[in-house]
């Protein structure tokens, strides 16, 4: 918000309401009249698209609740009378079970987003940092919510996520014990993941509020990185960032519904229509996919407490990124060495995710057997997923800091506007190209 | 306790499953080409009638269903299902089915258990009473609830097909123990009872014996009645309890991706038209 | 929306194109988009309807041997009371002789049991007042009493004082013999 508004009130009611009460004023400003640069791409649709999928999540899962029941002894049928005998029911219970994956789609999206064209930096910090609230609390909420259906998989990941705490040293047990509120996951665990699983959504909702307002502050970024100098700069959110918004969001609601209507169970494991079993853990624990990065990072370290230690640092550098990051150039459009890391950088997380989905001793290359370096063959699961996460920890701890100073960026525009350089002018004198270290 | 339902569904799975270690992998599940696959699959309702009789006659003997309610097969896209009865529970077939039945029920002047003629509510009746019980009379191994099977197990439809025709003899050397059978499609490790030379054999042990063959089933519609044809027509039913609503849920499908495609070209072509004259 | 698009919201590069097509794109853009919400609207309207389980349980039988003349039984029905009276011949002679009455809802007793079955009178026991359950046998007419706020319903189930405006209801039943019921 510029601070300037531009809404005239068109009748006496609308008069009346702004002196009292200026919310259609609020609405006008940030999401009709809000001055955004006009050379966003779709990976900028994203936003929009995450916010039609915490509504989805927040509209499905209120009805999911008008009729599951939270007992270990009837979880898994409520779930199975909602897709059986509720109206509709099984169309809302797979909107809610593949719209958290889509959620994450989208959100991985959105961050690798930030992550390329440098929305971390200042003075988009705080933006940043709320952003990783979210992320956080969608994965408890994601977490919890797998837990309810109370099938096999949903029991045995609620045992070793919950155990993860237990690594802590001293309050460890205590805290899993409490977590629990017995001794064992069970049914006052499933109770209270309900209750949590309800709340965080309206948390998340009101982190999202705030994180526009950090987005309205500064305002957007955009791909070359160049803040707005003019009014020439920018378009009005309406009409055309609504439009382009929304072509962006049919589209992504067309994928959304090939797997509700036809690949409904594609993305989940079939263990989870096995009720929940304590005395039995099935033979290839996996949480869903949108975890197996971190799944990874935590197998690939031998030690326990380390391993847990590695995998919420994996997340905490996420938090501590704006202050990593030593580049005075922005967008990596103009940073074609930190373009390479980062395309390195996308490929590793690939890779963890493709680890946490198998097993640490399966082979990466066929039936090849390499040698045992430490505590495993060369050619496994394990060793790949170490040299992903050390490439992980590299990217923010190594390469983010010492590249900002030692590399050289190409040539930046002047505006907007002017994204092109003059065809005659000499490279180098339109932008003055930071060349330091 | 309640949850001895589900514990005990949970169970059979686990022995079914076998041994967590699976050094050796079983064959992958035979490629069949099943009616009701792909986005404008639907099923064979003959089939599915087939299917449940197979179910009824074999399966039942052993294995509980116990998320299936008789009105579920009168309902739309269900085996029984008849224009004339939009109410399953006043289907006439479901309602003869139902009857068939014995419902432990409890009197409610005198509060004994008493058995009384099942109605289109109640739910298919469990084969025995308890975990325990199902135990003993099938050698410590528990049968399965079939009521999701082709959910809970990848590749569902194939997988179970291939289990039901997938017995073979055991090949030399291996040591099949007591009351379990050999079935390369069964997920396990044989290595421990493998004495032969070369690979061990792939696959693993189960409780069940082959439970179909030839003629075991007489088809009301003439079909032979082939191992094969039981099988399939037994998969075809289990895949439709699975999930009763799926082909309502293709057809809702279908027309929501037409809806939306006509919907994001409508959008893209407005999207171009306004940002027409924007230099970017 | 759509003529926000066109029209609060000029486009300073307005374009020479026909106004009225361009018009159309985009109102049957946002036409889409609300058809889109309403269409999804019902399946979260409907899902609150009762469910197919519920559904399917909705008729019970009953044998009526269990009730002795002079008496009732109560049993649950769709979650409501239901009475099953099994009236004496002075109770049904009472019921008559008021069918000329000043009735609030006016009804004959004939019209309130099966042709032939005037000793059975099958109610829905929910006062059609504010729904509170009736009590057997008091107020004024020997009927039943609401002990909510006074309503006195005569053999018959027929409303005759206090705020209730229609006489107990009689539910959809058939006698499938002599002796059984089935309601719903």
């Amino acid at each position: 918000m510029s601070g300037h508004s531009n809404y005239e009130p068109k009748t006496g009611f609308e008069r009346w309401l702004d002196t009292r009460l200026p919310i259609v004023r609020l609405a006008y400003d940030s999401v009709i009249d809000f001055p955004t640069p006009k050379n966003l791409n779709y990976w900028w649709t994203f936003g929009g698209i995450l916010a039609v999928c915490l509504g989805i999540q927040i509209v499905t899962g209120i009805v999911l609740a008008m009729h599951y029941v939270p007992h270990v002894d009837h979880a898994f049928n409520s779930v199975e009378r909602i897709m059986r005998d509720v109206n509709y029911g099984w169309l809302v219970r797979y909107m809610h079970s593949n719209g958290a994956s889509m959620f994450f789609i989208a959100v991985y999206i959105h961050m690798f987003r930030g992550l390329y064209y440098g929305s971390y930096k200042a003075p988009r910090e705080v933006l940043w940092i709320l952003g990783c609230v979210i992320y956080l609390l969608m994965m408890a909420t994601a977490f919890m919510g797998y837990v309810l259906p109370w099938g096999q998989m949903s029991f045995h990941g609620a045992v070793v996520i919950t155990n993860l705490f237990g690594a802590l040293p001293l309050v460890g047990e205590s805290i899993t014990t409490w977590l629990w509120g017995g001794f064992a996951v069970d049914n006052p665990t499933l109770n209270r993941f309900f209750s949590l699983h309800f709340l965080l959504p309206f948390m998340i909702a009101g982190v999202v509020i705030l994180h526009i307002w950090a987005l309205h502050v500064p305002g957007n970024g955009n791909p070359t990185g160049v803040n707005v100098k003019s009014k020439e700069d920018t378009v009005p959110f309406h009409p055309y960032y609504t439009v382009k918004d929304g072509f962006a969001i049919s589209v992504f609601l067309l994928m959304f519904a090939v797997f509700v209507f036809f690949q409904p169970n594609a993305l989940g494991d079939a263990v989870n229509y096995v009720p929940a079993n304590p005395l039995v853990t099935p033979a290839h624990i996996v949480p869903e996919w949108y975890f197996l990065p971190f799944y990874a990072i935590l197998r690939a370290v031998p030690d326990k407490l380390a391993g847990v230690l590695l995998m919420f640092g994996a997340i905490a550098m996420l938090f501590v990124l704006p202050w990593l990051d030593t580049s005075k150039v922005r967008s990596m459009r103009y940073r074609p060495t930190a373009k390479l890391y980062f395309g390195i950088f996308v490929l590793a997380c690939l890779v963890l995710g493709y680890c946490g989905g198998r097993l640490p001793d399966d082979h990466v290359i066929g039936n090849l057997s390499t040698f045992q370096l430490l505590d495993a063959d060369l050619n496994s699961m394990v060793w790949l997923s170490r040299v992903a996460a050390a490439y992980y920890f590299a990217y923010f701890l190594v390469v983010l800091p010492i590249l900002g100073l030692t590399e050289t960026p190409l040539p930046q525009p002047e505006s907007i506007s002017a994204p092109v350089l003059p065809a005659n002018a000499p490279a180098g004198a339109a932008a003055s190209p930071e060349k330091r270290g | 306790m309640l949850r001895k339902g589900f514990i005990l569904a949970a169970l059979g799975l686990a022995f079914v499953a076998g041994p967590s270690f699976a050094a050796t992998h079983p064959e992958e599940p035979k490629g069949v080409h099943w009616s009701f696959e792909g986005p404008f699959g639907k099923f064979d309702q003959a089939q599915v009638q087939r299917g449940y009789k197979v179910y009824r006659e074999v399966c039942s003997a052993c294995h509980s269903m116990n998320l299936l309610s008789f009105r579920n097969l009168g309902e739309k896209n269900g085996p029984f299902f008849d224009d004339k009865y939009k109410n399953p529970n006043d289907n006439a077939y479901v309602k003869a089915i139902s009857k068939d039945y014995q419902i432990n029920d409890i009197d409610s002047e005198t509060g004994d258990v008493v058995q009384r003629p099942g109605t289109p509510a109640d739910r298919f009746p469990s084969p025995f009473p308890n975990e325990a019980a199902a135990r003993a009379s099938n050698g410590g191994a528990l049968p399965p609830d079939l009521s999701v099977i082709t959910k809970a197990r990848p590749q569902g439809p194939q997988y179970v097909y291939s289990i039901l025709t997938g017995y073979v003899a055991p090949p030399a050397g291996l040591e099949v123990p007591p009351n379990q059978h050999y079935n390369p499609y069964m997920p396990g490790d044989v290595s421990a009872f493998y004495k032969g030379k070369g690979h061990v054999p792939a696959g693993g042990f189960i409780a069940m014996a082959p439970p179909l063959e030839a003629n075991k089933v007489t088809f009301d519609d003439g079909t032979k009645s082939t191992l094969d044809q039981q099988a399939k027509d037994v998969v075809a039913f289990l895949a439709w309890a699975s999930e009763p609503k799926q082909t309502e849920r293709k057809q809702f499908g279908v027309a929501a991706m037409v809806y939306l495609l006509i919907f994001a070209g409508l959008l893209f072509v407005s999207y171009r038209r306004i940002w027409k004259k924007i230099g970017h | 929306m759509a003529d926000t698009v066109v029209g609060a919201n000029p486009d300073p590069h307005a374009s020479g194109e026909d106004p009225n097509r361009r018009d159309f794109i985009h109102i049957a853009a946002a036409v889409m988009a609300v058809g889109a919400v309403g269409a999804l609207a019902w399946p979260f309207i409907d899902q609150m309807n009762p469910a197919g389980d519920t559904l399917a349980l909705a008729s019970v039988e009953f044998d009526l041997t269990k009730v002795e003349a002079g008496q009732q039984v109560t049993i649950k029905w769709r979650g409501k009371p239901l009475f099953i009276r099994n009236r004496t011949g002075k109770e049904i002679a009472e019921a008559i002789k008021d069918d000329t009455a000043d009735l609030r809802d006016p009804q004959t007793d004939e019209e309130r049991h099966k042709p032939g079955k005037a000793q059975w009178l099958i109610l829905i026991g929910t006062c059609t007042h504010l729904g509170c359950v009736p009590t057997f046998g008091g107020g004024d007419y020997g009927g039943w009493f609401c002990p909510c706020h006074g309503s006195h319903y005569d053999t018959s189930g027929r409303i005759r004082k206090g705020p209730a405006p229609k006489n107990l209801a009689v539910p959809d039943y058939a006698f499938l013999s002599d002796t059984k019921v089935k309601v719903g």
